[in-house]
């Protein structure tokens, strides 16, 4: 057991994620469908967590909250995945390789356990992250 | 009696489907059951009458909270603020019709902006390789009557593109492949088991990255030289197996997507997959086509092309000329360098799909979304500017993802009094040439349509 492990990260779509969208983003269903991260029970293991547990996810570009899940794909251990949204957005680098496309996928991330700590919703982040969140840090 | 309307176009994803059908009641307001659509789709056609849906503009108060306005106000803000500001960038596009594309551009060329597309963030790379190695594609038709060896390298359809595989790549009978799946070899190349993956008759589980090195060794083993052991994270002998497989296909199909844009390479990767199309062209025939996200996010790229010579990243600041240059006026780039002052944000969620720190610059300076949903966009907006819903409620041109136009339609009545985004740019554009004191150099689509009409009679 370890108190961080580092992963591969990838962000991409989900169908989940795309019905949630089009239902909207600041409904549950969003919540649900991409508040979350997905690894292989193996870096569960490693990292000294049961499943569904949140954890605190932190890149080059940013840090966020998510709940780690089993894979509905599966996913090799090293590589975790957080569905493209609002939660993935926050740890995306924003660098492009001079194409203008960010770097998606393929960048490395820690993960360390979060148990005590709250999954923010997609307004408080993104509100928050321009000084538009009047909501307190419930 | 409720209506049931056929052949409805659907607005969700690059497929496009147009074969949808939509229930809807006696009065024409209402939609009251869809078929053949996918959960997305379905759940967009039902959307439209949610009781949240904003149908007023909203203006952002100095207290951070909004106020509803008219529509009118909400033009002469946007118009103001295009005039002012020194170089706007106006970007989305991923849900509108052509002619709503075409409206924006008009509104672009006059403010002197950057006009971009969501391709900038998605298949952008792609038309880097396309602009580099050429595009040897073909029509989703010609994929379900001819294909019998489908790769879908980094795209995962089932989550994606959900009736993609029913419709023209796995499942479907078509002429020559007239035992539909039993017909076709799958290849999936993706690090996940997607459920794409899960289809396929061959799932190369590569090591997430290494895109372009197992391109490289099935172009090397298709040219008859040898490969290591292990490429990629694959073994030698699958992939001597799979590219058997191509060589002596009757049409290979490639099929890419985020998996080869989104990572390290980007552009080359594709690059190498349109070179590895041209080599099995030695050996059978062979296609390949981007995987495009929205139902009509090639429209930008056809209409921008004919009105300025480039798909995206357009900067029309220097007023002689367009330029493009992904990387220096992409999206992302220009605002991580600050090099923006207004975003307009039309038809797409920034807010949610751009990495918060863009998001963090763009705020600096004044934000404005078109779009008929609340959205992170929006709710970060000086304004916000609901639409009508393309596909629902506003009929139009779209592309599909092999370019392919499409005449969708209108199934029910939008919103009383609210504009589709081709109404409310053509107001837009309007206005400027009224603040600026100039005469209009574009004509809005329709009135050209009347005076080209009047001219050939």
């Amino acid at each position: 057991m370890t108190e961080k492990i580092v992963l591969n990260m990838i962000t991409q779509r989900a169908i989940e994620e795309g019905q949630a969208m089009e239902k909207g983003k600041t409904t549950p269903e969003y919540f649900e469908a991409c508040s979350i991260v997905e690894m292989n029970p193996e870096d569960m293991k490693k990292l000294g967590i049961w499943k569904n547990t949140n954890v605190r996810v932190t890149s080059e570009a940013g840090s966020v909250v998510v709940k780690a899940i089993e894979p509905t794909q599966y996913c090799p251990p090293g590589l975790a995945h957080i569905r493209q949204g609002v939660w993935a957005n926050q740890v995306v680098p924003p660098r492009t390789q001079s194409t203008g496309v960010p770097q998606y996928s393929g960048f490395p991330v820690t993960i360390e356990p979060a148990v005590n700590e709250k999954i923010k919703s997609a307004l408080e982040l993104v509100q928050g992250a321009v000084g538009l969140w009047k909501g307190g840090n419930s | 009696m409720p209506k049931l309307i056929t052949q409805v176009g659907c607005p969700y994803c690059g497929s496009s489907c147009d074969d949808i059908e939509v229930l809807v009641s006696e009065d024409g307001k209402r939609i009251l059951e869809t078929r053949n659509a996918c959960v997305i789709g379905n759940e967009i056609f039902h959307h439209v009458s949610s009781p949240d849906r904003p149908k007023k503009p909203r203006m952002r108060q100095p207290d951070g909270s909004t106020k509803e306005v008219s529509y009118d106000e909400a033009v002469d803000f946007t118009a103001r603020t295009l005039i002012k500001a020194k170089k706007p960038l106006i970007y989305g596009f991923g849900s509108t019709n052509c002619e709503g594309m075409s409206a924006v551009a008009r509104v672009a060329e006059k403010a002197g902006a950057v006009l971009d597309n969501c391709a900038s963030i998605c298949h952008g790379p792609s038309f880097l390789a396309i602009f580099d190695n050429g595009y040897p594609s073909c029509t989703l038709g010609e994929v379900k009557n001819r294909a019998d060896v489908i790769v879908f390298w980094g795209c995962n359809p089932m989550h994606a593109h959900p009736r993609h595989t029913s419709r023209y790549s796995i499942f479907p009978r078509g002429f020559f492949t007239n035992k539909g799946q039993m017909h076709r070899t799958i290849i999936s190349i993706d690090p996940r088991e997607t459920d794409t993956a899960k289809l396929a008759d061959y799932h190369f589980m590569l090591k997430q990255g290494h895109d372009y090195d197992l391109f490289d060794a099935f172009r090397t083993v298709l040219r008859g030289h040898d490969i290591p052991a292990e490429v990629a994270g694959c073994k030698r002998e699958m992939i001597l197996e799979a590219a058997e497989k191509m060589r002596n296909a009757r049409f290979v199909m490639i099929f890419f997507g985020m998996g080869c844009t989104h990572t390290d390479g980007r552009n080359h990767n594709v690059d190498i997959a349109i070179s590895l199309t041209r080599d099995l062209n030695s050996h059978t025939k062979a296609s390949i086509m981007a995987m495009r996200g929205h139902y009509n996010i090639a429209g930008p790229g056809q209409v921008w092309s004919w009105q300025f010579g480039f798909p995206y990243c357009i900067d029309l600041s220097k007023g002689t000329h367009a330029h493009m240059n992904p990387g220096e006026t992409s999206s992302i780039d220009l605002a991580m360098r600050d090099e923006v002052d207004c975003f307009v944000n039309v038809g797409t969620d920034a807010g949610a799909h751009f990495p918060i720190e863009a998001i963090r610059h763009l705020k600096k300076h004044p934000f404005i979304t078109v779009d008929p949903n609340i959205c992170m966009a929006s709710e970060i907006a000086d304004l916000h500017v609901p639409v009508r819903v393309v596909g629902v409620e506003e009929p139009g041109v779209v592309y599909r993802m092999d370019n392919v136009p499409i005449q969708f339609k209108k199934v029910i009545d939008g919103p009383e009094g609210v504009p589709s985004d081709e109404e409310f740019f053509d107001h837009v554009y309007t206005r400027m040439c009224e603040l600026t004191q100039t005469e209009p150099t574009w004509l809005p689509v329709k009135a050209h349509a009347q005076v080209s009409t009047f001219a050939e009679n």
